[in-house]
């Protein structure tokens, strides 16, 4: 038995316009405050960079094996406004183009990890307390039971350090954060009326599961997947800092920061300004992701 | 009182002895299974191949892998991790060799972390929205998104290269004896030897790095005090205690910090976290003669032996840390408690 045609079209219209008032009361609740919309030019500003890094860049070459010794360790001009490094390398544009590799290993690492870990949490967290959850949650547990910065470090060291290897590594062990909270979100979701109910009608599990309790996920789930950028970005900045992630000559921050380390405190602007620029990156996604958690506590209220 | 509370720790550690299990055998099988001969690394790459295949028995590299891994375990309970197929040095004897040097770094850093965020957060939370919480708030944004190896690289810079306040690297200065091993915590063993200036020389020392690794939970443990203060401020009790003409810092101290407090003690897990693997950074930073500087160094040179220790060790420290947390709000907040015994 289905509605007649006309009656689905009128639902259809309701449920977009619906989609649509919520999204104007959530960019309402956002603007007020200050902070977020800083975070949002920021990481506007920051994807905006990584996808045009080649062109606005004022010295393109600079990003690979490029020497001109002629022009090495000049400070902070307007020629060169973040100095030039031991190869005469312009740091300006090597820093930018590091925005792409930043940006680049969040995107990889939380598109693998993500998926996986909500998909697990939710299976772990509607079947709380059989064997199945036992499996999942121990195993989510072991990756957990060391600093995540630790573990990425002992993986990649086993592996050929490279920028690859490094994006495998983080998403090795990033899902089972995501695991463990849709898993605490589900189990008490579980025991609603509404998924009780479907139940009793007889509603598929996988219908329970995508369609009913997922989208009531999504709030914490979103404000974590945009707070992950940053960290993402931080773990993989500090393996290439040490010498297991992203190698020489690539222009990746971690690796100008560790590069520029052997310098100091003479040519600090060799290290210091793509530090300052992973801080600018993380600090963007930390307030963009406070607004997104506060839209979320608003609209719930 | 064997109540449910001590069944739930019960419960936790051994959740938490599993998962150290796990991660035993995930670290073992990933090293062993990658690409790399380990016997021919500690052969040398011109050694024939008979040596190399008897280093390869007696490291038992011959076995297959589920063996190797029981005999290392069975080594492991008797105290021996095995030898480093670099340096050919017991990875036991390293890590008591080097691990009292990264606690102390970190011990430091956590009691700079703790002061500091309980004075910023109640002073935030105290004069809410007026100047001295929006300095305190932007604090927190910055001190949060900064990570700590860039902390570790400015402050050095700064207060160590160029206002000269403090050494920029390294334990000791020169000409100043350390003190005799007793405890293996040097600021510990100069105090029992009555070695000041060795004390005074350290301290001076291990300030920079301590505070590059504090900044960072100290800014998210003084924003989550500041949101208690102020949260807690408008409940009843403090306007029953403001009507009694209770004096405000009896209010401060007695009735709106400890309830304000307990949330921040609650995510001291994730602080631990943050410590132990920042630790990693800014020992290289500051040439610190540490645990995680010897991590790295094993890790650059893959010695799968100090790998796979370094590894445990941690998750060991961690592990106990966390549990403690665990204990310490259970005690600090009654409601978990009676919580726990109601169920």
């Amino acid at each position: 038995m289905t509605e007649p045609h006309s009656q689905r079209v009128y639902l259809r219209r309701r449920r977009l316009s619906r989609r649509y008032e919520s999204l104007k009361r959530a960019w309402y609740y956002f603007k007020k405050s200050p902070l977020s919309l800083i975070g949002l030019g920021i990481v506007s500003l920051t994807i905006f960079i990584a996808l045009f890094a080649p062109y606005i860049a004022p010295h393109p070459e600079s990003a690979g094996l490029y020497m001109n010794f002629e022009e090495a360790y000049q400070p902070p001009s307007w020629k060169h406004p973040f100095g030039t490094d031991a190869y005469g390398r312009d740091v300006f544009s090597r820093v930018l183009f590091g925005f792409r590799y930043s940006m680049m290993l969040a995107a990889v690492v939380l598109s693998l990890a993500a998926p996986p870990g909500i998909i697990l949490g939710l299976i772990a967290g509607y079947y709380r307390g059989t064997w199945i959850d036992m499996l999942i949650m121990r195993i989510a547990d072991i990756f957990i039971a060391v600093p995540p910065l630790v573990l990425a470090l002992a993986i990649c060291s086993v592996l050929t350090p490279n920028i690859f290897n490094a994006m495998m590594a983080v998403t090795l062990m990033w899902w089972p954060w995501y695991t463990r909270l849709v898993y605490n979100m589900v189990s008490s979701i579980r025991n609603e009326y509404y998924v009780i109910a479907l139940e009793l009608l007889g509603a598929k599990k996988s219908y329970i599961m995508f369609r009913e309790i997922l989208p009531n996920c999504l709030g914490p789930i979103l404000t974590k997947l945009t707070l992950d950028v940053g960290w993402v970005i931080l773990i993989g900045a500090a393996l290439s800092f040490v010498g297991l992630g992203a190698q020489p000559p690539t222009p990746d921050l971690g690796t100008m920061v560790a590069e520029g380390g052997q310098y100091l405190p003479t040519y600090w602007w060799i290290s210091v300004f793509p530090a300052l620029a992973i801080a600018f990156i993380i600090l963007g996604f930390n307030l963009l992701g406070d607004g997104i958690r506060d839209i979320f506590a608003a609209t719930e209220r | 009182m064997a109540s449910a509370f001590s069944r739930y720790i019960i419960k936790r550690s051994a959740y938490t002895l599993f998962s150290l299990f796990g991660l035993s055998v995930l670290v073992f099988v990933l090293a062993r299974v990658l690409p790399g001969d380990p016997a021919r690394i500690v052969a040398g790459p011109q050694a024939p191949e008979e040596v190399v295949e008897r280093i390869r028995q007696q490291l038992n590299l011959d076995k297959p892998i589920p063996v190797q891994y029981i005999l290392w375990l069975k080594s492991v309970f008797h105290g021996d991790l095995g030898y480093s197929i670099y340096t050919r040095h017991s990875v036991t004897l390293d890590v008591i060799k080097y691990l009292p040097n990264s606690l102390e770094l970190i011990i430091v850093a956590a009691i700079i972390q703790v002061v500091g965020a309980i004075i910023l957060g109640v002073a935030s939370g105290w004069w809410a929205y007026r100047w001295p919480d929006n300095i305190v708030r932007a604090f927190a944004y910055i001190g949060i998104s900064v990570p700590a190896f860039v902390w570790a690289i400015i402050l050095q810079l700064v207060f160590g290269w160029w206002l000269g306040w403090f050494p920029v690297q390294g334990m000791f200065s020169e000409g100043v004896t350390p003190p005799p091993r007793i405890t293996g915590f040097h600021l510990l063993d100069s105090l029992i030897t009555g070695n000041f200036v060795a004390f005074k020389d350290e301290l001076w020392h291990i300030f920079l790095p301590a505070l590059a690794l504090a900044l960072g939970p100290m800014a998210q443990d003084a924003r989550i005090i500041r949101a208690g203060m102020v949260d807690n401020a408008g409940k009843d009790f403090i306007a029953l205690a403001k009507s009694h003409g209770l004096p405000d810092r009896l209010i401060m101290f007695k009735y709106l910090f400890k309830p304000s407090v307990i949330p921040a003690v609650t995510v001291m897990g994730m602080d631990i976290a943050a410590l132990l693997g920042n630790a990693f950074l800014v020992e290289i930073i500051y040439n610190w003669p540490g645990f995680s500087a010897y991590g790295i160094a094993a890790m650059l040179r893959k010695d799968l032996n100090a790998i796979v220790a370094v590894v445990l060790v941690i998750g060991v420290i961690y592990a106990v840390a966390n549990i403690i947390v665990d204990i310490l709000v259970a005690y600090l907040d009654p409601r978990i408690r009676y919580l726990e015994r109601g169920e």
